[in-house]
């Protein structure tokens, strides 16, 4: 089940100019980790959720927020919350089209996930060539959320963004 | 302040700071790029989980602590981490052993306290069963290939094993905090998940052509602030900054 965000339309646009600090190709929204944006009054509640625990892109996206909101003209309250926990699932479609043109092949389902990260199977799309023909290199890559690759046909290293549920 | 309650996230958490502040001892110094990126991001993901525990801790306090003085600025003897957790990254051999014997122990603790009746422990537990669901796959998986890899991987990974069984049966001691927090549906009760655990553990290691130790003696002590002669060190460098630079921030 895709849990929806609750976001007010019109806070949309200045949300959109936000960019994820480490995928910079990627919006905020994009990625899933605005859960909640309600204005009252002129202060406007946003709620935003780690993608992993330990992900110290979150303090730099809450600064990246307030100064959005600021230019704006609106004044901001930032809650981090935990629950429910980020699934890869809240990635839009348009994220997921963003990181394969930057070179991040986007996650797998959770089970075909878990046979390419065990390298049982290739089925991870080379972001360069298309190529299924993909070898696991490391489970864990530059941060925390990816997996590394490489394409035996075009021999080109790349990313994996690794399936979270 | 509900005094429990604060020792007991205590007792989650400062495991996860101490097995963190190890694996961070090798970055820049992992056997391959590989192990070096996994280890690294392993205890990036154990100090984000630690951070929203002694957050959560500070608030339970209510007073001027807050979550970097309750992980810096404590002595040697308030730091409730078993003595697993503490033992020196001797070779890649004790560092996936660790590894091992804490994310099996990790992943069990964590499904159940999914299922507390406090809302914030909960959703810790969400949040973090996810990342260390990746740990444990990573740790599992190394223990197979070096046991079942050369003569001398073999027996590195059995001398870790051996040498790391005795700290195991820390995992599931009890504090009085512990038992108190079991009873009011906030913790998880071990006791409970220790037959599976060694069942788990030995099915691995049967995996991996290593032998299950048959040990009778265990030592403990770390959960009641008795540490090993190696927990010294590790806070020196922990705490260094907050010690030389009181309140400087970065
Ligand atoms: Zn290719």
């Amino acid at each position: 089940m895709i849990e929806h965000a609750d976001i007010d339309t019109e806070l949309i646009p200045i949300l959109d100019k936000v960019s994820d600090p480490e995928i910079p190709v990627l919006t905020i929204l994009d990625m899933g980790v605005v859960r909640y944006a309600k204005l009252v009054d002129d202060l406007v509640f946003i709620k935003i959720t780690p993608t992993y625990s330990g992900c110290p892109a979150m303090d730099v996206i809450a600064d990246d927020i307030t100064t959005a909101f600021k230019k704006a003209g609106y004044k901001v309250n930032i809650d981090l919350i935990l629950t429910p926990a980020w699934t890869t699932d809240w990635i839009s479609e348009e994220g997921r089209d963003a990181l394969e043109k930057y070179g991040i092949a986007p996650p797998l389902e959770a089970d075909a996930d878990k046979e390419a990260l065990l390298g049982n199977k290739r089925i991870v799309k080379c972001t360069n060539c298309g190529s299924h023909n993909t070898k696991l290199v490391s489970q864990f890559g530059s941060t925390a959320c990816k997996a590394l690759f490489q394409c035996e046909d075009c021999q080109e290293p790349f990313d994996y963004f690794k399936c979270l549920k | 302040m509900n005094t429990n309650l604060y020792n007991y996230l205590l007792g989650i958490a400062d495991n996860s700071l101490i097995l963190g502040q190890r694996l961070g001892e090798l970055c820049g110094h992992g056997p391959s790029l590989e192990t070096d990126i996994a280890l690294t991001n392993i205890s990036l993901d154990l100090f984000g989980q630690v951070r929203s525990y002694y957050q959560y801790a500070a608030k339970v306090a209510g007073d001027n602590r807050d979550e970097d003085t309750i992980a810096m600025m404590r002595p040697e003897r308030e730091y409730v981490s078993v003595l697993l957790v503490e033992q020196p990254n001797t070779d890649f051999g004790y560092v996936i052993a660790r590894q091992f014997l804490f994310d099996v122990y990790h992943y069990m603790f964590l499904t159940e306290l999914q299922n507390s009746k406090d809302e914030t422990l909960a959703a810790i537990a969400k949040k973090s069963i996810k990342e260390v669901s990746y740990h444990v796959r990573f740790s599992s998986d190394w223990i197979k290939r070096l046991g079942d890899g050369t003569e001398e991987s073999h027996k590195r990974i059995q001398n870790a094993i051996n040498d790391l069984w005795t700290y195991t049966d820390e995992l599931f001691h009890q504090t009085e905090a512990d038992k108190e927090m079991i009873n009011e549906g906030v913790g998880v009760d071990t006791s409970k998940l220790k037959e599976q655990y060694y069942k788990h553990i030995s099915e691995v290691l049967n995996e991996a052509t290593l032998v299950v130790p048959d040990l009778k003696y265990f030592q403990k002590g770390g959960k009641q602030g008795m540490h090993t002669e190696h927990m010294g060190y590790i806070l020196a460098e922990l705490q260094y900054m907050q010690r030389a630079y009181p309140n400087m921030s970065w």
